[in-house]
């Protein structure tokens, strides 16, 4: 083997490398060096950037050779190369002394959530400062582009970037300004982190705290699954389908089994118990039988010495397959004689049809003056976390099962796992990893499953780690839909009834489909009130990926057909579009489509003030009146509007810009009659400091800053005393699922109440010493009170103790009792709500759009941590963008040619709109403090306002996503008023 | 980690690289920043294929590899040049705007500070940014020679061939990266009353390749009047809904812009990289107006045959962008010459 000479991070090291090794791979498995990530292995995302001899590049693609005596800079040894702060002490010394100023910027602006990009960003970063001292936006940008982040929006991230800048100028550059001020001679921090307003905060609840795991995420100290390495640890691998659809005739792995290196080959015969996993319908086997039904199928795992000696087995098993014809698209399967995919309900491929049913449709729709009719396509979505699957098992001592896995359903994983194992729960522990993002993709098993089987048939640890490549075929997606929507109206604006037909693409396994196609029917007449109401949704089997959980959970593809038939309606009567939809909103009053009277918490209408008051601020207007080819509204000023052209080129495109707007409402929970509970625990220490603990993932949204908030608000603790600890079967209870926007409700609740439980514990022993009534008591500043009088917690915590207590208090929270639909009465306990205008500009030469700026005023009941609430939003407008105009999810045939992130665009910094948020605090009497859900809202409306805009702009209606600059720009040459 | 390669040598010679790649006989490869090579491996293998070579032969090492320079009325640019070295370059930004511009476009930084313009070459894609702007400056490219002419070789223009005749079809290249290495390519610089330009349009779904590219290198003819020279442009071609653009030919004689000289290249219209020799004959002498690119435009549409590529473009609306992106370009470096 080769030797490589190579300095990292200012330590000369000679290792021995096998020539075809990557630098990245060297970095982390040779050198320990886990904070350079690897997302991708195609020199698209990022993440694994590291300095070579003070040049940003790619190290997953980046020969290791190549790099023979080079300087190398990863993350681990940015700090190293700060040596900003001699006073430490100084009142100007920032909080993290021992950061670099772009690592203490991150955490400060709130530009790191699941963390995974950060290390490849903070070092692209580095590199632009190294020779550009004072970044303009555009320099950002253009340094940034390669560098992808799926949660933030970015807007953070160019923030930190311009106040890292200022400091790292400041240290070398500026004379006067001291190293490691933010803070510029009026004594007003210019680069404060953004923050939307909201109510006065509390003593922690409200407050933009950063957040508690930041630190590990600049450093790269945070652990992902992937970083875990334990000895004697095996890698795993999975032969995938060979067709879309076939019947599986023989499998031999014998020859597999064979090769130097493999410990183990194992096929369905060595399922031990349920040959099926499923989180509603066990309907996915865990390793395929009969069939395969889509491209992602499992059909045999290997377990081996190296990841090479793994893959190179998957090539020896045979594998005899009699294909079977393909079922691609869900009207197709609808019909009576499509082939069965998957007849796991009995009814087909039919896995459900929801009805919806609310007054009389078809009466509704007589009585209506206008009825628009249309019919619109969404295709299908990959989440793209930044993360690709990761799992490792392994047998304890003991001969219990241990999966290491960032999941966001821990409880649910085990559940499957030992149910596959044919074992009891107890049997199995699942510990949560640090999370790369979900988005609803990682809710599903993946190899949990698989790397129990391994570790427990070679006895050794098991780590699967997905390519992206395999995670794109592989994990459930966005369903596909194709929606046919009536909307009747009187002529003054009023909604008389919405007429349905939704057909959902679930793909080859049910995952969450009839969940998320109930909740598109649901939300189908949109954030209306609206008399009479028939929606008729079919979920159906296909031989794509399956489809599942993605952040908005249906709502996202009814809400671009309801929002662009809202949009039609208000040209046809020349309303303005603000104004019809404020006229139907759903307020307190009201009735929703399945029945549910509307008591409290909806903020829709003032959301939809906000945003007309912004766009008025802006000196701009929407386009009400009807806009025609060639005559664009652009009543705009232009030197408001940021400058997206390329560097070099100065050529000016022409360009014709417009607003459009949508609102949105989602419901918060599971609803429709399921248990929604989640219990959390907390425990009170001797020095005075707290551990709350659940099982419910942090998946980057910021959870553990709200579990923390909420418990250092109920016990008067600073917030630096709360710690949490997420998602370890064993040691903390069961919060149930991170989805449906339901994490800082439900597990909030049961944090507050566990909280409060212990609180009135100590209350009662510091009640006794104080002579005060425990109602009486004051908890502040991590102090019991009582007229004047204190007592340190720490000593109350003691005399607890001593009197036998246990300081420690667990909850079980059930949220508000729901219905099933189709029973009327309360189907969920909340519901959030959004407006948002979006200002576009379409290249007239080529069609492209870019969104210029978002308006976005979102209900969220209350802010629990502004700056994590900024972010979600932010995020989620970003990603929305990515649904409108980037991203596609493309099958043909069920082959999946979408295979590499290369082909799967989702939007970088340079489709970073100018975000300006306003928050709405119309407060859920049910939820903490107030909140309810926000990781889903705001995703939702962004695409309907960007394809409004672009009819505004263009006057080409957009039946179809994503917008297509090909065919926009077809049609607008050709004067058709439509694409589809 | 599959391997794709048993060996990796960087070699510091030419003579020891071709050593080497005789060795190997045709058992290794030429690897440059890898960017499009490690993909085709990797995509290769994701389809099935179970590509492993037996050496990769790292060129950037070599000497002279890095040479970026202006001798003997050339500017020569070795086989180990990074795009960001030359959108860093003063030389090439003045006198070769058109590829600054390209190479520019080119991924992102990272991808830019290991991928060389050469293996931009090499892999002869139609629509491959840097190849296209050296198309338009007429650059030639020189096999198995030493990078540069040094002193002995001066007088010795030995090896250096039209870069079109390096490309055979879509991603095949006449050169043998198994066996040969494009050491350099050579182009002369724009020199006083010339210029060029480049631009392209991409499309954010689907293949990550550009729709279309362009660039246009021009040399004005002076006209016999002295003084400063009218400046005005009064909007582009109007189609559809169109603000006043800021540049363009004018609708009367512009004052003197007098086109001499002119190349264009563009991609993908053609198997290979396009040169539209018939627009540019047409073009050449001919005063810059609007109806004279109108007319151009018309010529440049008859000699183009572009096609319809699945998840990238149809061919309608590559058709739709070829005039704007003659205008655009053209425009660009016509500007250019004004100043
Ligand atoms: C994220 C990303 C974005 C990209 N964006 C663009 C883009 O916008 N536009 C664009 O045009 N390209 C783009 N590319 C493609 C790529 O970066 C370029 O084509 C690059 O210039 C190739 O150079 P290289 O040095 O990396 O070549 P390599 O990958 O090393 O080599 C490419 C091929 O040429 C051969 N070769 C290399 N050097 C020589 C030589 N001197 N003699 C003979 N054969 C040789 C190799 O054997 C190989 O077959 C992108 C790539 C990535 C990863
Ligand atoms: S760019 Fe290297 S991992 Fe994505
Ligand atoms: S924080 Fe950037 S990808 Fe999650």
């Amino acid at each position: 083997m080769p030797l490589l000479n190579i300095n990292v991070n200012g330590q000369d090291h000679a290792v021995e490398i096998e020539p075809h090794e990557y630098l990245a791979s060297v970095l982390r498995e040779r050198l320990g060096l886990t904070g350079t990530k690897i997302g991708c292995d195609e020199a698209e995302c990022g993440a694994c950037t590291v300095l070579v001899n003070g040049t940003p590049v790619d190290s997953c693609l980046y020969p290791a050779l190549k790099a023979d005596g080079a300087r190398v800079l990863t993350i681990e040894g940015l700090a190293g190369t700060w040596q900003g702060e001699g006073d430490a002490s100084s009142a100007s010394a920032p909080d993290q002394p021992h950061l670099h100023p772009l690592q203490r910027e991150f955490i400060r602006q709130g530009a790191v959530q699941c963390g995974f990009c950060t290390p490849g960003l903070i070092m692209t970063a580095k590199a632009l400062l190294n020779q550009n001292s004072n970044p303009t936006d555009d320099d950002i940008k253009t340094a940034l582009k390669d560098n992808f982040c799926r949660c933030t929006g970015y807007i953070s991230v160019m923030n930190a970037v311009k106040a890292a800048a200022v400091q790292v100028a400041g240290q070398t550059h500026v004379p006067g300004l001291k190293p490691g001020t933010m803070k510029l001679e009026t004594g007003k921090d210019v680069y404060a982190p953004k923050l939307p307003e909201t109510k006065a905060p509390l003593a922690a609840v409200g407050r933009p705290l950063p957040r508690l795991d930041a630190e590990a995420k600049v450093t790269g100290a945070a652990k992902y699954a992937d970083d875990y390495v334990f000895p004697g640890m095996l890698f795993g691998a999975t032969l995938r389908a060979k067709y879309p659809h076939a019947r599986i005739v023989r499998i031999d792995t014998e020859r597999a089994k064979a090769l130097t290196g493999v410990r183990a080959v194992l096929t369905h015969a060595n399922v031990p118990g349920s040959k099926n996993h499923g989180l509603i319908f066990n309907d996915w086997p865990v390793l395929c039988y009969d069939k395969v039904r889509y491209m992602g199928d499992a059909i045999a795992i290997v377990a081996a010495e190296t990841r090479e000696a793994a893959e190179r087995a998957l090539d020896l098993i045979q594998v005899d397959y009699e294909e079977l014809p393909v079922v691609d698209n869900p009207i197709d399967a609808l019909k009576p004689a499509a082939p069965v995919v998957n007849d796991f309900t009995g009814h087909g491929n039919l896995l459900k049809h929801i009805h919806v049913d609310k007054g009389d449709a078809d009466r509704g729709l007589a009585e209506a003056d206008i009825v628009i009719e249309r019919e619109y396509h969404t295709p299908t979505y990959d989440h793209a976390f930044l993360e690709p699957e990761c799992s490792i098992g392994r047998v304890t001592e003991d001969g219990r099962i241990e999966v290491y896995v960032g999941s966001q359903i821990p409880y649910e994983d085990r559940r499957q796992i030992a149910a596959s194992l044919g074992i009891p729960e107890t049997q199995v522990r699942v510990i949560g990893t640090v999370i790369g993002g979900g988005f609803g993709g990682k809710e599903d098993i993946a190899a949990q499953i698989h790397v129990a089987l391994l570790a427990r048939a070679t006895g050794r640890p098991v780590k699967m780690l997905y390519s992206r490549h395999e995670s794109l075929i592989f994990h459930p997606k966005r369903h596909a839909t194709v929606i046919r929507i009536k909307t009747g109206a009187k002529r003054d604006g009023r909604l008389t009834a919405v007429r349905a037909e939704i057909y959902g693409d679930s793909g080859a396994y049910a995952s969450l489909g009839d969940k998320v196609m109930t909740r598109a029917a649901t939300h189908a007449a949109g954030p209306y009130e609206v008399p009479n109401v028939k929606i008729d949704c079919y979920a159906m089997y296909t031989n794509n990926p399956p489809a599942g959980a993605f952040r908005g959970f249906g709502v996202t593809q009814s809400a671009f057909a309801v929002e662009s038939n809202m949009d039609i309606l208000a040209h046809e009567l020349e309303m303005d579009p603000l104004e019809l939809r404020r006229m139907n909103a759903l307020r307190v009053g009201a009735t929703t489509s399945t029945g549910q009277l509307v008591r409290e918490s909806a903020g829709l209408v003032k959301c939809i003030e906000e945003v007309e008051r912004e766009i008025g601020d802006c000196k701009l207007q929407i386009g009400s009146e009807k806009l025609e080819v060639g005559n664009p509204k652009t009543e705009i000023e232009s030197e408001e509007l940021p400058d997206l052209r390329p560097p070099i080129s100065k050529f000016q495109s022409p360009t014709s810009r417009a607003w459009g707007v949508a609102a949105a409402y989602k419901n918060t929970g599971l609803g429709g009659g399921a248990a929604d509970k989640s219990g959390a625990e907390v425990e009170v220490y001797d020095d005075g400091s707290a551990e709350v603990r659940s099982s419910a993932a942090e998946i980057g949204q910021g959870l553990p800053n709200v579990l923390a908030q909420i418990a250092a608000e109920e016990l008067g603790l600073p917030i630096e005393r709360v710690r949490v600890l997420l998602s370890d079967t064993d040691l903390t209870p069961d919060g149930g699922p991170t989805t449906a926007s339901r994490q800082t409700f439900v597990t909030g609740n049961a944090a507050r109440f566990a909280a409060k439980g212990i609180r009135e514990l100590l209350a009662e022993t510091a009640s006794e010493r104080l002579e005060a009534p425990p109602d009486k008591l004051v908890f502040r500043d991590g102090f019991i009170e009582s007229d004047g009088r204190r007592v340190p917690l720490t000593d109350v915590v003691k005399w607890a103790k001593e009197e036998g207590r246990t300081t420690r208090y667990r909850h079980e929270y059930t949220a508000p009792e729901t219905r099933d639909l189709g029973e009327g009465g309360d189907m969920h306990f909340a519901f959030s709500y959004a407006a948002q205008a979006a200002l576009v500009e379409v290249d007239t030469n080529t069609g492209r759009v870019h969104v210029l700026k978002v308006i976005a005023a979102t209900d969220v009941g209350r802010a629990i941590n502004p700056l994590a609430l900024e972010g979600q939003i932010e995020g989620g407008i970003v990603m929305c963008i990515g649904n409108a105009l980037t991203e596609e999810y493309i099958a043909e045939k069920g082959r999946i040619w979408t295979d590499r992130l290369a082909k799967y665009k989702m939007p970088g910094i340079k489709e970073t709109p100018e975000i300006v948020s306003c928050i709405v605090e119309d407060e859920s009497s049910t939820g903490p403090y107030g909140a309810k859900g926000v990781g889903e809202i705001s995703s939702i409306p962004t695409t309907p306002a960007i394809t409004n805009a672009i009819y505004n702009a263009t006057g080409v209606r957009v039946y179809s996503l994503p917008v297509d600059q090909d065919k926009l720009l077809l049609a607008m040459r050709a004067g058709r008023k439509e694409i589809r | 980690m599959v391997r794709f390669w048993k060996d990796y040598h960087s070699p510091t010679t030419l003579d020891e690289a071709l050593v080497l790649l005789a060795h190997y006989q045709g058992r290794a490869r030429v690897v440059a920043g890898g960017t499009d090579l490690f993909l085709d491996l990797s995509a290769a293998y994701e389809s099935g294929e179970r590509p492993c070579l037996d050496a990769l032969i790292d060129i950037t090492r070599m000497e002279g590899a890095d040479a970026l320079v202006e001798q003997d009325g050339y500017i020569i640019i070795g086989c180990g040049v990074t795009h960001a070295q030359i959108v860093g370059s003063p030389l090439i930004q003045a006198r070769a705007t058109a590829l600054a511009e390209a190479c520019s476009v080119v991924g992102g930084p990272q991808v830019r500070n290991v991928a060389t313009l050469i293996g931009n070459v090499a892999h002869a894609l139609p629509a491959a940014d840097g190849t296209i702007a050296l198309l338009a400056l007429d650059a030639e490219a020189r096999v198995n020679e030493p990078m540069r002419n040094d002193k002995s070789q001066m007088t010795n223009d030995k090896g250096w061939r039209p870069l079109g005749e390096l490309f055979r079809g879509p991603g095949e290249s006449t050169v043998d990266a198994t066996r040969e290495i494009i050491t350099a390519v050579r182009f002369r610089p724009t020199g006083e009353h010339a210029a060029s330009a480049f631009a392209r349009v991409m499309r954010p779904q689907g293949v990550a390749l550009p729709i279309l590219g362009m660039a246009v290198k021009a040399r004005r003819r002076m006209k016999a009047e002295g003084g400063r020279m009218k400046t005005a442009g009064t909007g582009l071609p109007q189609r559809g809904p169109v603000e006043q653009g800021p540049r363009g030919p004018s609708s009367e004689n512009d004052g003197g812009v007098r086109i001499e000289e002119i190349a264009i290249s563009v991609g993908p219209v053609a198997p290979v990289p396009f040169r539209a020799s018939r627009t540019e004959a047409f073009l050449s002498g001919k005063e810059w107006r609007e109806d004279v690119l109108e007319h151009a435009t018309q010529v440049l549409l008859s000699e183009v045959a572009p096609r319809s590529s699945p998840h990238r473009a149809t061919k309608e609306y590559r058709l739709e962008l070829l005039p704007s992106l003659l205008s655009e370009t053209l425009g660009m470096a016509i500007e250019r010459l004004r100043t």
